[in-house]
């Protein structure tokens, strides 16, 4: 099977899709001719025509405002906004036009968009390049938001995201790009080669969303983390001495609450882990769902693990960054406390 | 009736790599042939202006026709002494970047004289709500050297606490407001300011930036719909170096008409400059002021120009465009140019030309030196409280016990 790198599958979902389905195009600042800053549609306008892979003016809210236009004419447009960041000037088209337009058309139209964006931090890219948004969208009732962790799911959920009949945020975490990435700055980059999950077949497939997969199975304490913060678990987890079962949620709408409810229903205890700063952030939400569904099962307080409440700072990355000693710490007070 | 069958358009740039340098109607006009009206002439009798292009420097150096402005020549040294170290600084620091010691940096090669022109044009108290291609206009102001580089080191002594990203400057007593990352979004904050100067009858005027890529961006028509009506006392440039990164400019135009143009139809008189021409830049901007200051409200210029190197250090624009545009724009480079006319006035020779070189190469050296003594990324840093501090005026439970669980 082949090894493709994050960058390479996502590639390699597109180009599935494209191949598969004249419907399917896409468009977003930089991503005809130079195929995207970090190369994710590279080649596609080449392969596929100008009209299927082509560079838009640079205006957020105009990319995705077309992209609902066309959903509403039948089309599956697949958008990239360049970072997540800059999403914001598209704001009111996803939440008063994407979200709504079945609901309030009384199922007339509909915009089966999918919106890809880099996001989240660890390449030192300042307040502009490195937040996570990802509450902001799973807010608004009537989008979904997806963050694969590796590169076969990565090509699965996207594909899966543009046969969503609704809209999708699709939110790649940039620092798994060309590798996946323990939250240790001083290791050397790793590379996907080697990693199982970076064996990705050719051609079509699916991970469905909604379906959260158990990254490792323990029994003292459930971890609940997507995109990045999977690979930061997986290290915290092994330096923690604690036996913890980790979640990666993949699509955090939908959301996959049985496994949740089954995993913390078992182990008694829940960290949840983002990098997203905290207050009101997606852990908020997990919290309260964890409290109502599994109050009776918890033999300690629910922890959340995050970002720290101010903009993503430049040079202080690291002190921001939620790594692996501040999940250990967090799963040793939830086993210690209970 | 035969239905005819509707065709998707999509606009491709007239040259790209492994193509010769081919810049189609580029909508030139001679040194000195666009008219120079009176500040107080009526808007809708200056609609020729945007489709012209003001120059007052010919190829020989010489100043020519209405535009030519009277400058004194220390500031002319000035100018192009500023835009020498602009230049030295950025491949300086660009270097720093591939040898690890900073996470970025953005180059404002062949635009110099726009930050420069400007910045020495204005006064002291305007306010620039500038992009990133605007060192110029803090070198020309003397901010000191050093300080810029150890915001590009993220060290202990950064003016920025550590908490920006490299070359997204802020100065106010420089009248450089702070940058961000995000395109256009201080284009509106340029207007609101300008308005607020004239709520208090001040005498500041606020000169705004965007690059014309930007001015696809709501933002843009937005900040000229608000200095429209409240005939803010503000300069509205739009810089176009033809390239947003990898896409042309003629994918925010329309393909079809100068930006310049962009403010006709909101009342806003337009003047279409050539950005290289130092001279051209500075009288614009005079004519733009005195209009602002004189309450008759905003004028939108563009600044049509070139942009030399890679959009910052993270592309490498010889994957889009052909590997020698940059040499074959036809209007010059901005220091060149400036270095002509003052040897033509005969202010200025080659031997003195060479000095200066040597000198602000030093100049240079020296103030990258100084900052690597106290640190490039990662060797050095500001307080990590400092992360914590200006979230609010007053910090709050959350920041209080966030700063105490990092400590733990």
């Amino acid at each position: 099977m082949p090894v493709m790198n994050m960058i390479q599958a996502l590639n390699s979902a597109l180009d599935v899709k494209l191949s598969q389905d004249p419907d399917v195009l896409i468009f977003g600042e930089d991503v005809g001719y130079f195929g995207g800053v970090f190369r994710v549609t590279e080649g596609l306008q080449k392969k596929h025509g100008l009209k299927r892979c082509f560079d838009t003016p640079i205006s957020e809210g105009g990319i995705i405002a077309t992209a609902i236009g066309m959903g509403a004419y039948g089309l599956r447009p697949v958008a990239e906004i360049q970072f997540a960041d800059y999403i914001l000037p598209a704001f009111d088209q996803l939440i008063s036009e994407a979200a709504r337009l079945r609901y309030r058309s009384g199922g007339e139209f509909w915009a089966p968009i999918t919106v890809r964006a880099p996001y989240g931090g660890g390449i030192f890219g300042g307040q502009t390049h490195s937040q996570s948004p990802e509450a902001l969208f799973a807010h608004v009732t009537g989008l979904k938001t997806v963050i694969p962790s590796n590169p076969h799911d990565a090509k699965g959920l996207l594909i899966a995201s543009i046969e969503s009949d609704d809209p999708v945020i699709f939110l790649e975490p940039k620092r798994l790009y060309n590798g996946p990435f323990h939250g240790r700055p001083d290791e050397a980059a790793k590379t996907w080669a080697g990693d199982p999950s970076a064996e990705v077949p050719e051609g079509h497939y699916t991970v469905p969303l909604g379906k959260a997969a158990v990254v490792r199975e323990g029994t003292e304490a459930t971890v609940l983390a997507y995109g990045t913060m999977v690979h930061v678990a997986k290290a915290g987890i092994a330096d923690s001495g604690v036996d913890a079962e980790l979640i990666d949620l993949r699509s955090i709408v939908p959301l996959d609450i049985d496994t949740i409810v089954e995993s913390v229903a078992k182990t008694g205890r829940c960290v949840i882990l983002h990098e997203a700063s905290r207050y009101a952030g997606f852990g908020g939400e997990l919290s309260a769902l964890v409290q109502e569904r599994c109050f009776w099962a918890l033999r300690s307080p629910i922890r959340r693990v995050t970002g720290w409440d101010t903009p993503y700072p430049h040079a202080f990355e690291w002190d921001y960054f939620p790594g692996p000693a501040r999940l250990a710490e967090a799963l040793r007070g939830v086993v210690e406390e209970n | 009736m035969t239905a005819n069958r509707l065709d998707l358009y999509i606009p491709e740039p007239d040259a790209r790599p492994g193509d010769q340098p081919r810049f189609g109607d580029l909508h030139l006009c001679g040194p000195g042939e666009v008219r120079r009206p009176d500040t107080r002439t009526d808007e809708a009798e200056m609609r020729d202006l945007p489709y012209g292009l003001i120059r007052v420097l010919d190829d020989q150096g010489n100043a020519v026709g209405r535009w030519a402005p009277s400058i004194a020549t220390d500031v002319l040294r000035k100018g192009l002494r500023a835009m020498m170290v602009t230049r030295a600084t950025d491949d300086r620091l660009f270097r720093a970047h591939r040898q690890g010691k900073t996470s970025f940096y953005m180059k404002s090669s062949g635009e110099e004289a726009i930050g420069a022109a400007q910045s020495l044009a204005l006064a002291p108290g305007d306010m620039c709500f500038p992009t990133y291609r605007m060192l110029a206009w803090l070198i020309a102001r003397d901010y000191p050297l050093a300080h810029f580089t150890n915001q590009i080191f993220s060290n202990e002594k950064d003016p920025l606490k550590g908490r920006q990203l490299p070359i997204l400057m802020s100065a106010r007593d420089y009248g450089f407001y702070s940058l961000s990352g995000n395109l256009g979004s201080r284009y509106g904050h340029a207007v609101g300011w300008a308005m607020a100067s004239a709520y208090r009858h001040d005498h500041r005027i606020a000169i705004a930036h965007v690059g014309e890529g930007t001015t696809a961006e709501g933002n843009f028509h937005e900040a000229l719909t608000f200095a429209s009506t409240y005939r803010a006392p503000c300069i509205m440039c739009v810089t176009n170096n033809q390239w947003a990164i990898s896409t042309f400019s003629g994918m925010a135009a329309g393909n079809v008409e100068t930006f310049a143009t962009k403010g006709i139809a909101y009342g806003i008189p337009g003047l279409r400059v050539d950005g290289n021409d130092f001279l051209a830049v500075w009288s614009a901007t005079r004519w733009a002021a005195e209009r602002a200051r004189a309450n008759l409200g905003p004028t939108l210029i563009e600044l049509f120009t070139y942009r030399a190197a890679g959009h910052s250090t993270s592309d490498d624009p010889n994957r889009y465009r052909p590997a020698h545009e940059a040499e074959a724009w036809p209007l010059g480079d901005p220091v060149e140019r400036l270095k002509q006319h003052l040897i033509t006035l005969g202010e200025w020779d080659e031997d003195r030309h060479a000095a200066l070189t040597d000198e602000v190469a030093e100049q240079v050296r020296s103030a990258v030196k100084e900052a690597e003594a106290i640190g490039t990324l990662g060797q050095s840093k500001p307080p990590v409280d400092e992360m914590f501090e200006d979230v609010f005026a007053q910090p709050d439970w959350r920041v209080i016990e966030q700063r105490q669980e990092l400590e733990r």
